[in-house]
């Protein structure tokens, strides 16, 4: 154990900004936007209408295939079904519900003894996780129970992804901090449910109160261990941590389970934990709220479908932010409207400010070959970004554009501030719908 | 709407929305502190005229591009400082006696045929101020008129040197003849010898390898690999039946090796970006700068030896592309 992937970079971590603040919970806001697609996959159909009321925990939405149902977050009246801003950019189908704030819960939210969870089968595990909308909560949010499904039988190692390598974000330090039990007899059930006797807490050594705590918890039970690894963005990336694990590299193109792995967050950790013991499905989630400048950076226990104006107002910006981005700011999604809801693929809302600008105009690559050095892929950017900005399809596909996991290690080093990534999503999107043709 | 103030300010982009610390300015800059040691020595041993030649042809280098750019209304970038390390380069592999206008018509050359022409910035082919030197070569008995330490007193700042300015053989040219007569290899790592104003003190030269290292601008491989080479090659083919650790020393300290080794053919315009393909790269300059330096017509061979491997850079880059994660055996990335 304890193999170090290729590159990677050591942007300023700024965790301190939010890393000391317990989280709160969320005052709940009145109005809610709840969309029907918060996951990779098919769109949930509406179960609600207009003027219907609804409870805690009701599904709002579902729908065969690919797909879980979402679930309202607080009790109300439903004021509509309608697009709206999501914090992908584009507009999705979304329940508004306006808040009655009685928090009246669904009576299909009933607790289940330790003993009931004992007896259950596995498909009756599957079946409850799929049925609270749980989704990869670091923000993949792929359906959780498919990837169980298709992992059963397969895979030999469980990771419980909590590197967290994203500067600014603290949400799952803090849940490590203060749900550990929780989150333990969440990675339990899943190794019951992929039939394994070990799983495996990957974190970044940045977190030593998170793995203290996590530590002492651990001990009484068997087969989970903490590693922790030093700090090195991008550790959280599926691929680069199933290496940093087990040495094993996932093949191009491929999934975890192709080197019998499987990788979850432990954000979902804690939810599943919630799902199977509370009967709770996936309504609110810990997000952290932090920025440069935030004046009071908070980790928040935020109904799903607040907007990140009501998270803007909690916790006060000193200036115009310059970026509200969904996420951290090495991934994350800027935002045009802030309007939009928090997802349960939402770990942070991040303000930036001014002070952060770094395009210039009209970037010349001076062929330093620092992008090559930092590529966790062991890509070449640089002729990547060629490619790309050619247009040219084969040249594209030579330059193995489409392993590029958008991390941004490149740009961050580019001495040149060339926009590598956005040629890089440009080029991979001209590539898939070459494809499709 | 208290919110709607911020609608219309936010910006949109792609991500990543922070930025390391590093930008081509800041490694220009680190490029200059890293010659300065080397600028202070040639002040010390050619005289106040190696100070100001340099400051001319950087100033020229800089008003070349600028004035190019104005000209043909393209976008200036000479604020980052690429402009000032070529006129810095091309002043340091000249003699201390030629003439500022000739010096002048270098800068030219480099800045606005070699680099602006090509596209500027990251575009060019070849290093300029090696490119410069070779045009400069136009005057050959200029370009090859050394003058013996201890005599930079014998010219002022502004005199309008000439060729009968006291005249001595550079070690280089004296090993030409598979001679080691009267060098000592301590001058030659010290710098107390004839030759072009930044190459004579190999000491002062690694000093601002060591910075380069440190603030990790360039990498060891080119200039490992480059002087590991010349090293091997002299120490296993010794010339005039000398003794091959003298013999290998003075190839290695004598000479333009170290400026070339650590500020040329690092170039990163000019040079392979991939790991294998630096080192090939590398091991290719040394071979070349011996081959010339025990064949050639003229004593000295780095210059040449960099500027033919400038045109294999692509070449070597296709040959060292890096296996990417996850592809199968065989596959590899890049073209």
């Amino acid at each position: 154990m304890g193999f170090s992937f290729f590159g990677g970079i050591h942007p300023k971590e700024n965790k301190h900004y939010a890393q000391e603040a317990p989280i709160q919970e969320f005052p709940e806001p009145d109005v809610l936007v709840i969309p029907l697609s918060q996951h990779i996959g098919t769109p949930c159909n509406p179960l609600v209408k207009k003027g219907d009321r609804v409870l805690v925990g009701q599904k709002l939405g579902d729908n065969e295939g690919l797909c879980v149902p979402v679930h309202s977050s607080v009790s109300g009246t439903v004021k509509g079904v309608e697009m709206k801003a999501h914090t992908n950019g584009m507009t999705m189908m979304s329940v508004v519900i306006e808040n009655d704030h009685l928090k009246q819960w669904d009576t299909s939210v009933q607790p289940r003894s330790r003993e009931t969870v004992a007896a259950m089968s596995i498909q009756e595990l599957m079946d409850i996780i799929r049925e609270a909308g749980i989704v990869g909560m670091g923000g993949a949010t792929f359906p959780t129970h498919v990837k169980l499904a298709s992992g059963a039988n397969k895979v030999n190692t469980l990771i419980i992804n909590a590197s967290e390598c994203e500067p600014y974000i603290v949400a799952d330090d803090r849940l490590c901090r203060e749900c550990s039990g929780e989150i333990i007899s969440g990675i339990q059930i899943l190794m019951r449910i992929l039939g394994l006797q070990t799983a495996v807490i990957a974190m970044e050594d940045n977190k030593p109160e998170a793995a203290k705590i996590l530590k002492r918890t651990l001990n009484p039970k068997g087969g989970i261990s903490l590693e922790l690894l030093p700090t090195k963005y991008p550790h959280g990336a599926e691929k680069q941590l199933i290496y940093a694990i087990t040495g094993r590299q996932v093949p191009s193109g491929g999934l975890p389970v192709d080197v019998r792995c499987a990788v979850v967050n432990i954000a979902t950790c804690k939810a599943i934990h919630d799902a199977v013991y509370e009967g709770k499905p996936l309504t609110h989630r810990v997000v952290t709220v932090s920025g440069d400048i935030v004046m009071a950076p908070k980790n928040l226990l935020v109904p799903i479908g607040t907007s990140f104006n009501d998270l803007m107002e909690a916790v006060g910006v000193r200036e115009n932010p310059y970026k509200v981005l969904s996420g951290g700011p090495m991934m994350g999604v800027t935002q045009y409207d802030l309007s939009v809801p928090v997802v349960k693929g939402t770990n942070a809302v991040t303000f930036l400010g001014r002070k952060n600008r770094y395009t210039v105009s009209h970037a010349q690559c001076i062929r330093c070959g620092k992008c090559i050095e930092v590529c966790p892929m062991q890509l070449m950017p640089l002729t990547m970004y060629q490619a790309a900005f050619s247009g040219n399809t084969q040249e594209m596909r030579d330059s193995n554009l489409m392993d590029c996991i958008e991390c941004g290690c490149c740009a961050y080093s580019c001495p040149a501030c060339v926009p590598l990534v956005l040629a890089f999503r440009s080029g991979k999107h001209h590539l898939r719908s070459e494809k499709k043709k | 709407m208290a919110h709607m103030k911020y609608f219309y300010e936010l910006t949109i982009s792609s991500s990543p929305h922070v930025h390391g610390p590093v930008t081509t300015q800041t490694i220009m800059r680190d490029v200059l502190i890293a010659l300065a040691p080397a600028l202070l020595g040639s002040v010390y041993f050619f005289g106040f005229r190696a100070l100001v030649m340099t400051l001319v042809s950087a100033a020229a280098c800089v008003f070349f591009e600028w004035a190019y750019c104005k000209l043909m209304k393209k976008d200036c970038k000479v604020y980052d400082m690429s402009a000032v390390v070529t006129g810095v380069l091309l002043s340091f592999v000249c003699p201390v006696t030629i003439p500022y206008w000739m010096l002048i018509i270098g800068d030219f050359f480099a800045i606005i045929i070699v680099k602006m022409l090509f596209g500027g910035i990251g575009r060019n082919l070849v290093n300029p101020a090696l490119a410069g030197r070779a045009f400069l070569f136009s005057w050959p008995v200029a370009m090859s008129t050394w003058v013996a330490v201890g005599y930079e007193n014998a010219f002022g700042i502004f005199d309008s040197v000439t060729v009968d300015t006291v005249t001595a053989a550079t070690p280089m040219g004296i090993m030409h003849q598979g001679s080691m007569e009267g060098i000592r290899i301590s001058d030659l790592f010290f710098g107390n010898i004839g030759g072009c104003i930044g190459e004579t003190s190999a000491l002062l030269l690694l000093i601002g390898l060591a910075y380069l290292l440190i603030r990790r601008v360039i990498t060891v491989r080119i200039p490992l690999a480059y002087i590991g080479t010349v090293a091997l090659l002299a120490f296993l083919f010794p010339q005039g039946g000398n003794d091959r650790f003298a013999w290998m020393a003075a190839q290695v300290f004598g000479g333009g090796l170290m400026l070339g080794a650590i500020f040329m053919a690092t170039d990163y315009v000019t040079s392979p970006v991939t790991h294998l393909g630096q080192i090939i790269y590398g091991i290719g300059c040394g071979v070349l700068t011996i081959l010339i330096r025990y064949f050639g017509g003229y004593s000295e061979g780095v210059s040449y030896a960099i500027l033919i491997m400038n045109c294999c850079a692509v070449l070597l880059d296709r040959l060292g592309s890096p296996k990417k994660f996850g592809a199968p055996k065989k596959e590899v990335s890049g073209r």
